[in-house]
């Protein structure tokens, strides 16, 4: 709250590394930068940070105040000393990944994640077995890159879920399929998307494959017949 | 038009003669409280018979006074005599009351007690008391009880609430009669805008939503960030049974007005939202009426009080999810975004609405700003605890014999909350825990009860203050069921944003489920604490991090009533349907009524004999036991055919 003001470079430590970074950087991209390993699930270096899959987790002490941070999100200053994989840090990582193996068990990223956090099995009960974690990378990049909001999230607490507006088909997708190739547990598939768009985002009408508005170059028709050969 | 302070205090005079007329003044408490007991068919009967009293005779509308166990309620005022306050008011009843108080008697029937003086909470006047001219008043009003002496008002103190109950909610005149808006004339006039800061810093006053946090601190560090600032009131208020911040708007909407208004000048702020639930139409209404009737009279919009001054106000109305009372969802509401919280390491007080810097408080916090200017900030200091200062309105419900809003100092005891001004619980059952602090508080035991009440206490117990729902519960509480009751609530009412939160709720509550039904295992108990360890430490806000608590809490302090649950296959409480049955005693006559009524047709019986229930076709709603005149029907805490079923060999 009462934030030291500061211009330029921030020298700090990274698990006592001395690292810098600049005024607006996030701890993540100064982590990633220095080769310091911070998992992430929700987040893309092309899209706004989202800080909602909690493994980046990280702790932080300013002055004498220890406290865990989202680091995809946390804007570094000079002095702060950040801890990446305390006894706390872990247990929260290990926590969520547990969460996340009750909900998503045959998601491969969730697999290798949990068990390099010699996860094997969740105690949790399946609730649901759903790839889509909810990261909500599909929605940003449809938003943030593809510029087409054609999916958001729907309702909200236990179910919410990931659709075009009032679960219509939305006339704003251009089947550009970056939802698709964003997706980190493969939620959204190609195959679902190019034959009859029953996907996320559905079309109302015959579908004609545009280029791609992007690169001018993807064809999902031609893309769906490689794929059946 | 108000403009100086002689438009002021001819407005005041106006009031005043609103408040006390040289006339009789019949006036019903129309909060929603009142409503919902029939208030408006009391008004309706009031003025048909009002009209044969003539002379000027009005009726009114008031707010509520708190006594909603009371309700409705309807006021006397004749001049000359103490106010006079009825109960449990029927429609039929009015015209004898006002007959006889036409002809100089009263009824005392349903005479609660009497006013002879309230609180003058004017400006710069110290603990003065407004006293009612009193002349040929009748011997049984002389003997009637003093309202304010009762056992349930005697140890509260109306500070927040001073007006309610006491003035027409919808009348500016009257809410300046009781020194409003002369407050706001002090500051614009004679104070800088940071010596209001200081003095509501030094007043000590903390949030009344739940946080606890400075206010005047929270204000300093807002204005230490350049911008276009905002001033926001929060009542957006969603905990279950917590209902006072919709009373102070329904019973005296210009408070908050008033204190807005104090707050704007001090962040030199020109504008303000106050962000209402959708579901209290009334108080949008009268809050609405509030703003209309300010702008009015110039004291919202430009140039007020002829100063430089400017501040606009307007309502917002919620959408309807909980989670907007968190401040980030809130603004992320106001500006058309989904009601969802972000993650925020630069606080609102430095980018908040449209990224500019943001005071967010109650709507309590801002009714007792004006309260601080007109009697000072070492008068309010004065009241309450060494880290909790002035007073809190607790709404008390549940198992309790007075249920209504207690407006007490800080340091009060939950004992002297529960049994002195709640009367205790009903029925001589005894007392199991107080919920405190809306879903994501803590259930606090009867070891506990000596507790003085204010934010740090409560939080050391494991609960917290919250926005002040306080929702008592007797020995037939399961204290499993209602953690389970409060996870789901928060499971709906979650954004779903995070994982923490989102699928930790879901486990919780899955859990809990399991123990309830009889298939909980002791590691259960520990799983429950670390991942309620686990989302008080990584959710991403407020609501997330708090949403254990009401199992940790009562894991702390009932883990017995887990074990029976989870050991025995037994709720202790006899709550948990899957873990009852119901069975006929020898007391049954055979009278067939509980047969007759089964929806499932599970009881069979000859008439005048003994009746039997099917425990296979059961389905535990009680029916049965509702409808038998001869207490014939127990409900027993042990599920039987669990209890065969957990014998058998595996």
């Amino acid at each position: 709250m009462s934030h030291v003001e500061w211009q330029g470079q921030a020298k700090f430590t990274i698990d006592g590394k001395e690292v810098v970074g600049y005024k607006g950087e996030t701890i993540l991209e100064v982590a990633r930068r220095e080769g310091i390993n911070i998992p992430t699930l929700c987040y893309h270096e092309a899209l706004e940070p989202y800080a909602v899959c909690r493994l980046c987790l990280v702790e932080v002490t300013v002055g004498k105040r220890t406290r865990l941070v989202t680091s995809c999100i946390y804007e570094v200053a000079p002095g702060i000393e950040v801890k990446t994989s305390t006894e706390r840090v872990t247990r929260n990582r290990k926590a969520v990944l547990e969460l996340l193996l009750a909900r998503a068990p045959d998601a491969p990223v969730i697999r290798k994640l949990a068990a390099e956090y010699g996860i094997e099995k969740s105690r949790y009960p399946l609730i649901k077995n759903d790839n889509c974690i909810l990261c909500g990378l599909c929605v940003r990049a449809c938003r943030e890159i593809v510029g087409a909001d054609a999916i958001g999230f729907i309702d909200r607490g236990t179910e919410r879920r990931v659709g075009p507006p009032i679960e219509r088909q939305s006339e704003r997708c251009i089947g550009c399929g970056t939802c698709v190739y964003i997706c980190p547990t493969a939620a959204i598939s190609l195959k679902d998307v190019s034959k009859s768009m029953p996907g996320v985002h559905k079309h109302p009408y015959d579908y004609e494959a545009p280029e791609c508005s992007i690169c001018g170059e993807m064809n999902l028709e031609s893309e769906s017949k490689a794929g059946e050969r | 038009m108000i403009k100086s302070l002689a438009d002021l205090e001819k407005a005041a005079s106006e009031g005043a003669r609103n408040i006390h007329p040289p006339y009789l003044k019949v006036m019903v408490g129309a909060a929603t409280c009142g409503i919902a007991s029939g208030a408006n068919e009391v008004i309706a009967a009031a003025e048909e018979s009002i009209k044969l009293i003539g002379n000027g005779a009005v009726v009114t509308r008031t707010g509520c006074i708190g006594m909603c166990y009371e309700e409705p309620l309807l006021d006397i005022l004749k001049p000359g005599w103490p106010r006079l306050t009825y109960s449990h008011v029927k429609p039929e009843q009015v015209a004898g009351i006002l007959e006889a108080v036409k002809d100089g008697k009263v009824i005392k029937e349903g005479l609660l007690g009497k006013i002879e003086e309230i609180e003058d909470i004017t400006r710069n006047t110290r603990n003065t008391r407004y006293r009612f001219p009193l002349e040929k008043v009748p011997q049984e009003v002389a003997e009637a009880e003093h309202l304010f002496k009762l056992p349930f008002t005697d140890k509260q103190q109306h500070l927040a609430m001073r007006n309610c109950g006491i003035i027409d909610p919808e009348s500016i005149e009257e809410y300046i009669a009781r020194g409003g808006y002369f407050g706001l004339y002090e500051v614009l006039t004679e104070m800088e805008p940071d010596e209001v800061i200081d003095m509501v810093d030094k007043a000590g006053l903390r949030g009344r939503g739940g946080g606890g946090f400075g206010t005047g601190r929270k204000w300093r560090y807002c204005k230490q960030t350049e911008g276009y600032r905002y001033v926001i009131c929060n009542a957006d208020e969603g905990d279950p049974g917590a209902y006072m911040d919709r009373s102070l708007l329904e019973s005296d909407p210009h408070s908050v007005i008033e204190g807005m208004l104090i707050g704007a000048y001090a962040l030199e702020s020109q504008q303000g939202y106050v962000y209402v639930r959708a579901e209290y139409p009334l108080a949008m209404q009268r809050l609405q009426k509030a703003i209309d009737d300010a702008y009015a009279h110039g004291l919202l919009g430009e140039v007020i009080f002829g100063t430089e001054f400017s501040f606009n106000l307007r309502i917002v109305k919620g959408g309807g999810a909980f989670v907007c009372g968190e401040s980030t969802a809130l603004m992320a509401s106001i500006e058309g975004k989904p009601g969802e919280p972000r993650a925020k390491y630069v606080h609102t007080v430095e980018k908040g609405l449209w990224n500019q810097p943001t005071v967010l408080n109650n709507v309590e916090t801002w009714a007792n700003v004006p309260l601080i200017i007109n009697k000072g900030a070492d008068w309010f200091a004065s009241i309450g605890t060494e880290g909790s200062k002035g007073t809190k309105i607790f709404s008390l419900v549940g198992n309790v014999e007075r249920a209504g809003l207690v407006e007490v100092p800080m340091g009060i005891t939950l004992k002297e909350i529960i049994y002195d001004i709640g009367g205790g619980i009903p029925g001589g059952k005894r007392f199991k825990a107080i919920q405190t602090g809306g879903p994501s508080g803590g259930c606090i035991p009867e070891s506990l009860l000596d507790l003085e009440v204010d934010f740090d206490t409560l939080w050391e117990a494991g609960s917290m203050m919250g926005s002040g729902g306080m929702i008592v519960m007797d020995e037939e509480t399961c204290m499993v069921d209602v953690a389970k009751f409060f996870i789901e609530f928060l499971k709906d009412e979650s954004c779903g944003k995070c994982v923490s939160c989102r699928e930790g709720l879901s486990q919780m509550h899955e859990i809990l489920r399991r123990i309830t039904e009889g298939e909980g295992q002791e590691s259960d108990l520990d799983l429950l604490e670390e991942l309620g360890k686990v989302m008080q430490d990584s959710s991403l806000c407020a609501l997330g991090s708090s949403a254990p608590n009401p199992v940790l809490s009562t894991l702390r302090f009932f883990r017995d009533e887990y074990l029976a649950h989870i050991r025995e296959k037994r709720c202790p409480a006899a709550v948990c349907t899957a873990l009852i049955h119901y069975e006929i005693n020898e007391n049954c006559t055979g009278c067939t009524l509980c047969a007759k009524n089964c929806p499932v047709h599970a009881i069979a019986g000859k008439v005048k004999k003994l009746h039997v229930i099917d425990q296979d076709k059961c389905i535990k709603c009680g029916v049965c036991q509702d409808v038998c005149k001869f207490d014939a029907v127990t409900r027993n805490t042990r599920n039987t055919r669990n209890t065969h079923s957990s014998e058998k060999p595996s």
